[in-house]
């Protein structure tokens, strides 16, 4: 589609570039392409800098050599950097049709497919979108793509970008650093409280699905901000390594929610890094669903930085055929009272595989630190599995760290409670599960846990033996 | 023939016979009570009628409404008009009363019913069981007090309207006022539906308020003694040693079935791998 098209106020918020020239750097990664990326990009010096520094940690760097293997990545099989106008060029016949059968039966409009496929930039939810800008804009709120934010707030950018994920962290942080392209910048001023979610659903961007994108959202002292990045329903993207780096900085007494389902096709490998830190009182939870792509390896974290901050993860990871859901938390605890909290509940079936992978550390610093871990599994067939490796390191005297964990398969009585009330074996399963996972959807707002709900029943469809 | 039919039934336990032989009709408008000690098969019989999938049948038929009911799956006894009021109902966590009840009667209907209109009707039902209306927003029986889960058993029976109901111990955790609150619901919906009815108890009082047609008393995998509800005050006065005496079976208590209790956990785990089991 032509960007000349779009209503000429979209300049403003920067949500595409003005160059619509068509740009693919071909596959593999070399120090040119990181510079042709940040040229195309027109970024200022500090960032190439960044960029290339970034690159050549990535080629010293190993995979990580634990959990799900993926030491065998061909990284010359991918393309780093697409713009966005080719990618328009994908089509609709190129998706598959299962996931043109799951839109279907979520009944999700014509343009939204296209817009979920990917194969259009563009669906017809301008309006929702501009009412929530205009409202949040005028409490002095930044809600822009990661890449204009460079360009029309530098210094609010250099300040934070790479402070809590560095580029050192793991190969895949520096994998982002070096060829980052979209993601979400949020700033949100001291003492603002946005009462309504920002959802990053409607940002119509084609970037936003980027494979590199790089999300900054800072929450500055008091504010309260709920960002719902993404949405449940199945999202088509023919590239298949996605590398996402997400930083969030909570300041004193502010809170942030961070809500995602992510729900990739089959083919993608999924290697995120979330963090967040919180300073004195701030408060941070995550809620992350992971229900797509064939390997996920992703663990939010909270790095509790000021007395009395608060961390919470509630997980949910769903693995089926062929599928590894490597998914956990981190809590860091740096400081004294702090507090976390982890709730994980994990389904495999149809012979996935789910694992629960986590770290509470109460460093020597974190007096009076208390935890509460509660990881929880149902296997549904004898085909799937699940390893459950938590790590509890304390280093002080005075902290607490309570650990649950449970394995479970679905019980044969409760299976037949709910069928002598003449619910098929399929539809009594189906609940058991839902009501599993009910700590998760409970946290989900109210849309997004109906199509979550409808979208895991179909899901499960087919999976009883 | 009767509505429910039983024959010659026989049913295994992991391997150890509970039913040998048992025989027994009920139907439309007929209140049975079914009585004897402990351990000598009255649940093992409910949970077979049901389909239990624990309680294998190794002989006999069972037929409702002309139908084999041995071939029909669980499910598809309940949408055929069975229920089963259970000794021990089922925790669900995550899983509200609303929405299985829903789901339940919707299994049953071509058109979801409305859900207005469904609301309502659990609203009443609630009501009429004197239970506090939270009931519908709060988990399918977890965190509920015994009597509290006998009477969502019978709010259960209410909406989904069954042609034949068993109800296994529903009494047991009442105290007086509930028992005769459920009691009520109970006969109300007999009288209204014509419906029939198989009522396991151990307490004379719970009988005197459903007032059986029919009795047995269940000795040994068989029904040794049948009557009417004579024989209800005749076990609670005189116990069960004069069936020993006149009809010459040996009546003893086989150790107490123990509460199945909701074990949804199969272990904990730390660093483990649990396979599917």
């Amino acid at each position: 589609m032509d960007n000349k098209n779009l209503p000429q106020e979209e300049y403003k918020y920067g949500f595409h570039d003005e160059d619509v020239s068509v740009y693919n750097t071909g596959k593999g990664l070399s120090e040119e392409i990181v510079r042709l990326i940040s040229a195309k990009k027109q970024e200022p010096e500090w960032m190439l800098e960044l960029r290339l520094k970034a690159y050549r940690q990535f080629v010293k760097m190993d995979t990580p050599q634990w959990g799900p293997d993926i030491k065998n990545i061909d990284f010359d099989d991918y393309t780093y950097y697409i713009k966005p106008s080719e990618q328009q060029e994908k089509s609709w016949d190129d998706v598959p049709e299962t996931i043109k059968d799951t839109f279907d039966k979520l009944g999700i409009p014509e343009a939204e497919k296209k817009f979920l496929a990917g194969v259009s930039t563009q669906y017809e939810s301008e309006v929702v979108y501009h009412n929530m800008l205009q409202e949040v804009e005028e409490k002095g709120v930044i809600f822009l793509d990661t890449d204009s934010a460079l360009k029309y707030h530098p210094e609010l950018f250099k300040k934070f970008f790479g402070t809590i994920v560095p580029y050192t962290d793991n190969k895949f942080a520096a994998l982002n650093t070096a060829v980052w392209s979209g993601g979400s910048f949020i700033y949100v001023p001291k003492g603002v409280k946005l009462d309504k979610p920002l959802q990053s659903y409607f940002r119509i961007n084609s970037e936003r699905m980027g494979q590199f994108e790089r999300t900054l959202i800072i929450v500055d002292e008091g504010a309260d901000v709920h960002y719902v990045e993404g949405c449940t329903a199945p999202i088509y993207s023919k590239d298949s390594l996605h590398a996402a780096v997400v930083e969030i900085f909570v300041h004193k007494n502010a809170k942030c929610r961070y809500s995602t389902v992510q729900n990739w096709s089959s083919n993608i490998l999924n290697l995120v890094t979330k963090r967040a830190i919180c300073y004195e009182h701030a408060t941070m939870e995550w809620i992350d669903g992971n229900i797509g792509s064939q390997i996920t390896m992703k663990y939010p974290a909270c790095i509790l930085a000021g007395e009395y901050a608060r961390g919470m993860t509630v997980s949910i990871a769903v693995a089926g055929k062929n599928q590894i859901q490597d998914a956990g938390a981190k809590m860091i605890h740096l400081a004294p009272h702090t507090y976390s909290n982890i709730i994980s509940k994990s389904v495999s079936r149809n012979g996935g595989k789910v694992n629960y992978r986590g770290t509470v550390r109460h460093g020597k610093n974190a007096a009076y630190a208390k935890s509460k871990v509660e990881c929880d599994t149902l296997i549904l067939d004898k085909l799937s599995t699940s390893d459950t490796v938590p790590t509890n390191i304390m280093e002080n005297a005075t902290s607490q760290i309570e650990h649950e964990a449970t394995v479970s398969k679905i019980s044969e009585d409760q299976l037949f409670y709910l069928m002598s009330r003449g619910l098929t074996k399929e539809a009594a399963t189906e609940m058991i599960v839902m009501g599993f996972l009910e700590p998760f959807t409970r946290e989900l707002p109210m849309e997004y846990a109906v199509e979550l709900n409808q979208l895991l029943k179909l899901d499960m469809s087919g999976s009883i033996g | 023939m009767a509505q429910l039919e039983i024959r010659n039934l026989h049913v295994e336990v992991e391997g150890k016979e509970i039913l040998k032989g048992l025989n027994l009709d009920v139907d439309p408008n007929e209140v049975h009570a079914l009585m004897g000690p402990n351990g000598n098969g009255k649940s093992t019989l409910l949970a077979a009628i049901m389909g239990n999938p624990k309680f294998t049948v190794t002989q006999g038929s069972i037929t409702f409404e002309g139908k084999n009911v041995l071939e029909m799956s669980v499910d598809e006894r309940s949408r055929a008009g069975l229920f089963l009021g259970m000794q021990y109902p089922q925790e669900v966590a995550g899983v509200t009363n609303s929405d299985f009840m829903r789901a339940a009667i919707n299994a049953r209907l071509d058109k979801p019913m409305p859900l207005f209109k469904f609301i309502k009707e659990m609203e009443s039902t609630i009501k009429e069981l004197q239970m506090k209306p939270d009931l519908a927003h709060r988990f399918l029986n977890e965190g509920f007090s015994g009597g509290e889960k006998k009477r969502n058993e019978i709010v259960q029976m209410k909406l989904l309207k069954p042609t034949l109901a068993m109800l296994d111990e529903i009494d047991s955790g009442l105290d007086v006022d509930a028992l005769k609150i459920v009691a009520e619901a109970i006969v109300n919906m007999q009288k209204e539906r014509s419906m029939g009815l198989i009522v396991v108890s151990h307490y004379e009082r719970f009988y005197q308020l459903i007032q059986p047609t029919h009795a047995h008393v269940l000795v040994d995998g068989k029904i040794v003694v049948s009557g009417d509800a004579s024989l209800v005050k005749r076990i609670d006065s005189e116990g069960y040693d004069w069936i020993e005496k006149e009809y010459g079976v040996k009546v003893e208590e086989i150790s107490d079935e123990k509460p199945k209790t909701a074990v949804f956990s199969l272990g904990s785990c730390a660093a483990s791998t649990k396979k599917g089991a």
